[in-house]
């Protein structure tokens, strides 16, 4: 999977807790590499995590089965890599999605939003493992919970379960509802709806 | 302290840098000198963190010049030590690598490669170092140099990077890159009773009496620590047992001799690879590092394209597996190598298929690993449209090869045993 965003939101560290969760918590293989150059605050940024059973030959996405977008650039930049089939998860206070070509599975939280009105945007990114956890099986929920707990500060560790319980109920709820929550949240154009298996 | 934190035992996922790191620490590291540069800053970040648990002793040093020294004076004084650095700071390290050979000094150095020349490509992938590691420094030498190829090996390589450079009195070098040290993946560090830790000898003579330069058998001089008690006189220049200087081409080839042959003599101890499916192969690729991790993926998905191809990974790149490259180009057609260089180790692979296999280098410049795909072009356009030519020069060296089995057995008297040994030399005269 990759998770995407621009720098300062904690992209990587949600990719190396999604990792961490897979390989330290459900005992799998895991591989996380970040998008490495001179980012600052604000621009782009992503980090990819490839999880398996068994040794990860090339830890390198060539196209992805969940992608996670916290950021409009982030989106445009790797839609296009997701697999046909795959899970999108957008937040969508930051996000605004176009029309898609391809069959995918959409999930969209207002991560930003609730990381706000928990009273720290910080957390935003902990919003989505949460959101992840409930919506995908990248890796198990008491797994991300663990590596969550595990990779924060001590001091964040209330806030920032808070944040991945918020994140991870919504997902429930959506996955439940097979993603047609999704839709309504995000108020997605006629078009898009057209072109997901959900909708039809 | 209560606690032993030298090996962190458990299921871990780190970086490559933070894997190297940990290596050190297990070896039972306990100084470490470096000046930070991306993209192996992260290994010198966890020493400073690990190295005061357990009483050790991290120093920031002014450039890579002194850092070098640093741990070359920390290994003098009894402690193992170990640096890292990356394309300049590897540069600015070669002269002092050079006393460190000179001085017999078990030290690790962890070269992180990232793109150059100069200053490069500070955040991005390359293995272009790999001829500056074996001849960087000046003079005649041999060392080692080892390539990871995940971070669990950058845990394993480094320990066993110390091992080495304990057991032969070198300094020997891990050559990761930049793709590998920022990677974070699982890597699993075994209870401190099951790992293999190898200590320097150390001399239990009389104090007054010790040569810190009077090689045992084994052509390695046993060591004591500085502050022992005992006389000892170190120089870069040529010196006799005793460590001084003598200027004459007897104590020059006995010495500069002696450093080479410690290693040349141990190359069955030394050399480490990883060999998948050579049996019988008729392409076979040879790489290290990360161009060998995405080479799995490649080997697999050539085999299922119908691909008859195996993989010799090397895990010691230097001294390099002449032998074993020697025997191999007598079996297969073509040796496809792919490294982020424009053309390093294809050149000793070639020099050691002596023209009886072909030898195919896949380059990239660095800022990016090879796609497997890139890979599985290589092998599949080598597998098909040039075959019937190839295989042509194939039925020509096999000839050639009769011929030389022929000279074997007579020289062997027909052991069947002795025929690996024998064609082994025979190939090296063929080589000369």
């Amino acid at each position: 999977m990759r998770v995407s965003g621009f720098g300062g939101q904690g992209i990587i560290l949600a990719g190396y807790i999604v990792g961490k969760a897979a390989a330290i918590h459900d005992k799998k293989q895991a591989t996380m590499v970040q998008a490495y150059g001179p980012e600052a605050r604000g621009s782009a940024c992503s980090s990819q995590v490839v999880v398996a059973e068994e040794p990860i030959e090339f830890p390198y996405l060539s196209a992805s089965d969940v992608l996670a977008c916290m950021s409009q650039e982030a989106y445009e930049k790797f839609v296009g890599e997701l697999r046909e089939g795959g899970t999108l998860l957008i937040d969508e206070t930051l996000v605004t999605m176009g029309a898609l070509d391809k069959d995918v599975q959409i999930f969209s939280i207002p991560a930003t939003q609730f990381a706000e009105d928990l009273g720290r945007k910080i957390v935003a990114n902990i919003v989505m493992l949460g959101f992840v956890a409930g919506t995908t099986d990248v890796v198990t929920a008491e797994a991300m919970r663990e590596a969550v707990a595990s990779s924060v500060p001590p001091a964040a560790v209330e806030l920032n379960m808070k944040a991945f319980d918020q994140g991870y109920e919504y997902g429930v709820a959506q996955r439940a509802a097979g993603g047609a929550a999704a839709f309504k949240a995000a108020a997605l154009e006629a078009e898009l709806i057209g072109s997901t298996q959900e909708a039809s | 302290m209560s606690e032993d934190r030298s090996v962190l035992t458990g299921d871990h996922f780190i970086t490559g840098d933070e894997a190297c790191a940990e290596g050190g620490m297990a070896a039972g590291c306990m100084f470490f000198g470096g000046y930070p540069i991306t993209p192996a800053t992260e290994v010198a970040e966890r020493m400073a963190k690990r190295l005061p648990e357990v009483g050790g002793t991290f120093i920031q040093m002014e450039d890579e010049i002194a850092s070098m020294n640093s741990i070359l004076g920390a290994s003098w004084a009894g402690a193992k030590s170990m640096t890292s650095t990356s394309g300049p700071g590897f540069s600015l390290m070669m002269e002092n690598l050079g006393l460190g050979i000179m001085l017999e000094t078990p030290c690790v150095l962890v070269n992180v490669q990232r793109g150059g020349p100069s200053t490069g490509l500070p955040t991005l992938v390359a293995q272009a170092d790999m001829m500056q590691a074996r001849w960087g420094s000046h003079g005649d030498y041999q060392l080692i140099a080892l390539a990871p190829v995940s971070c669990q090996e950058c845990f394993d390589l480094t320990l066993q990077a110390f091992n080495y450079s304990e057991k032969y009195r070198v300094p020997v070098l891990v050559m990761t890159d930049e793709s590998m040290g920022h990677m974070t993946e699982k890597v699993v560090i075994p209870p401190k009773e099951e790992l293999e830790v190898i200590n320097r000898k150390m001399y239990d003579g009389p104090k007054g009496e010790y040569l810190p330069f009077k090689a045992d058998d084994d052509l390695v001089p046993p060591m004591m620590k500085v502050g022992d008690g005992h006389r000892i006189h170190v120089t870069g220049l040529t010196h006799d047992e005793r460590g001084y200087p003598v200027m004459s081409a007897d104590a020059h080839e006995t010495l500069v001799r002696r450093l080479i042959d410690k290693i040349k003599k141990n190359v069955d101890d030394i050399i480490l690879v990883e060999e998948i499916d050579l049996e019988g192969a008729d392409i076979v690729i040879v790489s290290y590092g990360i161009s060998a991790r995405v080479s799995y993926r490649a080997l697999r998905m050539a085999k299922e394209a119908g691909a008859n191809v195996g993989m010799l990974r090397l895990i010691t790149v230097w001294p390099f597996p002449e032998k074993m490259i020697r025997e191999l180009a007598k079996k297969v057609q073509t040796f496809i190598v792919p490294e982020i260089n424009a053309g390093q180790i294809v050149l000793e692979v070639e020099r050691c298929a002596a023209g009886n296999a072909e030898t195919v280098l896949l380059s990239k410049l660095g800022g990016a690993v090879f796609q497997p795909e890139e890979i599985v072009e290589a092998i599949l356009a080598e597998g098909k449209a040039p075959r019937k030519k190839a295989s042509a020069t194939k039925k020509k060296a096999g000839a050639s090869k009769k011929k030389a089995a022929a000279t074997k057995k007579k020289a062997s008297g027909a052991k069947k045993t002795a025929k690996t040994k024998s064609s082994k030399k025979t190939t090296k005269k063929v080589g000369r």
